[in-house]
């Protein structure tokens, strides 16, 4: 019966008005064709009634939401409503894990990231990724930087030593880091692994970079250090981040989404889902009331 | 009454525990003490270097080197075949068999390494010597080439296994991260799998290797028995350890030839010792590297 009402719903063209989506006031939120608040800038990424299964389980329940260019969106929620399952979409990461399977679309600048003529080598190159444990190569610093030019084909040696040296001070680890080149990455601390791992990420020039809980594993300072950058990086970039830490997607972001067992409950501008949540499940999360 | 009981058991423990290495010692007590004896006759470099192993013959020659060569062509030629199946099934098991495939062909490499040596032995001798004998025109089927051949596939399920545990260590993010730059499939593997499990490999391939080494009743059936340094992989060879196995029963207890034979068995003792510890170092090493040491 349900599954009659959402396929009735996406013929008819209305399912961006799931229904929780539609709560507050209409214009604010609306939706995400475009019509949300993005700072007046064109949608990076578009995703349109996006539903998520791992075999039969239904992870995400149509998801539509934009995300803004050269923005940082934060998305929040408790454990397993699927704000990591959602942003790993985004680059396709879901198809490493066997079994799932997506509807909806999702477009990147308005190509349709999810057709069978989008090479997912080359939307990844485009949409980058950090984890969220540091997982630098064993290999030395030079070579975890380097490794993304060298299965992308680029040989020339100083291209590759030039763009090494650029993504590391752009992750602002150059500084730290420099006489440390030919040394195993698994030798630094946990916060320049994880540093290390952006400038992996800046090193094939992504227009996007999802970060999925970048700072789980880390401490204050290193934490810190990585907002920073996060907040630097933002200039050239279009962010997405995934973050159990209200405290930090305050902090951070520009909009935020709340996801809440599968379903994107709510979506705004930063300040406007911290002050004045129009769900009243939004305000519980934040207000910690569970989660 | 309780903690008595409980005393008693944790001695009983302690005793299984440390057997393992009551036997070990006595081993090597028992083969340094039969062995020793034969260096009064020979030197122990005319005894590893001779080239003559005549040790019933009057005066006896003990020249091991023709044994020590062909144990070391028998294996090397083992690993020839045993290096690319298992690493390959391995690699194959870990990245391209689905999950019903695995559970078939895992077991399935399992239950060939429990195949009795002696049939193995039995396979090479009635099936495979007489096959290569006239399919390759030669005097005789019981060679190193047939014995490295059997062998190889002996070894391989020790190769394929271990090395199947190594490649599903390597953490699941590295293949992450290296997908995550735009590396497809070969790339994932050859760059980062295959060297982040490079040293667990290379202890399966040791592992396997002592394995051939040590191997005695296929060898003692395949082998062809000729205690001469082989020309050829044609030849027929007599390994170390087909050389004690059938000789020991007709070495007067005591003899010279009888401390030899045991000497044979401390040196091949030394040699898998050795593989031993370099795969054991080795291993750690690779824990090291995956930051996975205690």
């Amino acid at each position: 019966m349900h599954d009659t009402l959402v396929d009735y719903d996406k013929q008819m063209g209305l399912e961006n008005f799931h229904p929780a989506l539609v709560k507050g006031p209409v214009g604010v939120n609306k939706n995400s064709l475009g019509e949300a608040d993005l700072f007046g800038t064109e949608p990076k990424i578009i995703s349109r009634g996006v539903n998520f299964y791992y075999g039969a389980k239904r992870a995400l329940n149509n998801i539509n939401i934009s995300f803004a260019q050269r923005r940082v969106t934060a998305i929040i929620g408790p454990s397993g409503c699927g704000k990591s399952t959602f942003i790993r979409l985004l680059n396709r990461m879901h198809e490493l894990v066997p079994g799932t399977r997506l509807e909806g679309e999702i477009l990147l600048d308005g190509l349709d990231i999810l057709s069978p003529a989008c090479d997912p080598a080359e939307l990844r190159k485009r949409v980058g990724m950090v984890f969220q444990k540091p997982n630098p190569f064993p290999k030395t610093v030079f070579e975890n930087v380097a490794y993304g030019l060298e299965v992308n084909g680029v040989t020339d040696r100083q291209v590759i030593e030039a763009t090494v040296v650029d993504s590391l001070k752009k992750a602002a680890l150059w500084g730290e880091i420099k006489d440390r080149l030919k040394d195993s990455a698994l030798g630094l601390s946990g916060g320049q692994q994880q540093r290390l791992c952006i400038a992996r990420a800046l090193a094939v020039s992504p227009e996007v970079i999802l970060f999925d809980e970048p700072c789980a594993s880390l401490d204050p300072i290193s934490t810190g250090k990585i907002e920073e950058l996060i907040l630097e990086l933002k200039k050239e970039y279009t962010i997405v981040i995934v973050t159990h830490n209200m405290q930090q997607a305050a902090r951070v972001s520009d909009r935020t989404a709340f996801f809440l067992m599968g379903d994107l409950i709510e979506e705004g501008r930063t300040d406007n889902i911290f002050k004045a949540p129009r769900d009243r499940r939004t305000e519980d999360y934040i207000t910690g009331r569970f989660g | 009454m309780n903690r008595r009981k409980e005393r008693f058991i944790k001695y009983l423990f302690t005793a299984v525990a440390f057997s393992s290495l009551a036997f070990l010692v006595g081993i090597i007590l028992v083969l340094f003490k039969e062995a020793l004896p034969i260096f009064k006759t020979v030197s122990p470099s005319a005894f590893l270097l001779g080239t003559s192993w005549y040790p019933t013959a009057e005066p006896p020659e003990f020249g091991i080197l023709p044994l020590i060569v062909a144990s070391l062509w028998v294996t090397a030629g083992a690993l020839v075949i045993c290096v690319p199946l298992g690493v390959g099934s391995a690699l194959y098991l870990h990245e391209l068999a689905g999950n019903k495939q695995r559970a078939v062909l895992k077991p399935v490499i399992e239950i060939l390494a429990s195949v009795p040596s002696i049939v193995y032995g039995f396979f090479g001798m009635v099936v495979l010597a007489p096959f290569l004998q006239t399919a390759l025109d030669l005097p005789i089927g019981l060679t190193a080439f047939t014995t490295s051949l059997i062998l190889g596939v002996m070894a391989t399920p020790t190769v394929a296994s271990i090395a199947e545990d190594a490649l599903s260590y390597v953490p699941r993010s590295f293949r992450e991260a290296s997908f995550a730059v735009g590396a497809d499939r070969w790339q994932t593997l050859t760059k980062v799998i295959i060297p982040a499990a490079g040293s667990g490999i290379s202890t399966a391939v040791i592992l396997g290797m002592s394995r051939a080494i040590g191997e005695t009743m296929t060898v003692l059936m395949v082998a062809g028995g000729s205690a001469i340094i082989p020309e050829s992989i044609f030849d027929p060879v007599r390994p170390m350890t087909a050389a004690i196995a059938a000789e020991m029963g007709e070495a007067p207890v005591g003899s010279d030839h009888y401390h030899a034979l045991f000497a044979i068995a401390l040196i091949l003792f030394l040699i898998t010792f050795a593989f031993n510890v370099a795969a054991e170092l080795i291993s750690r090493r690779y824990r090291l590297k995956l930051g996975q040491a205690r």
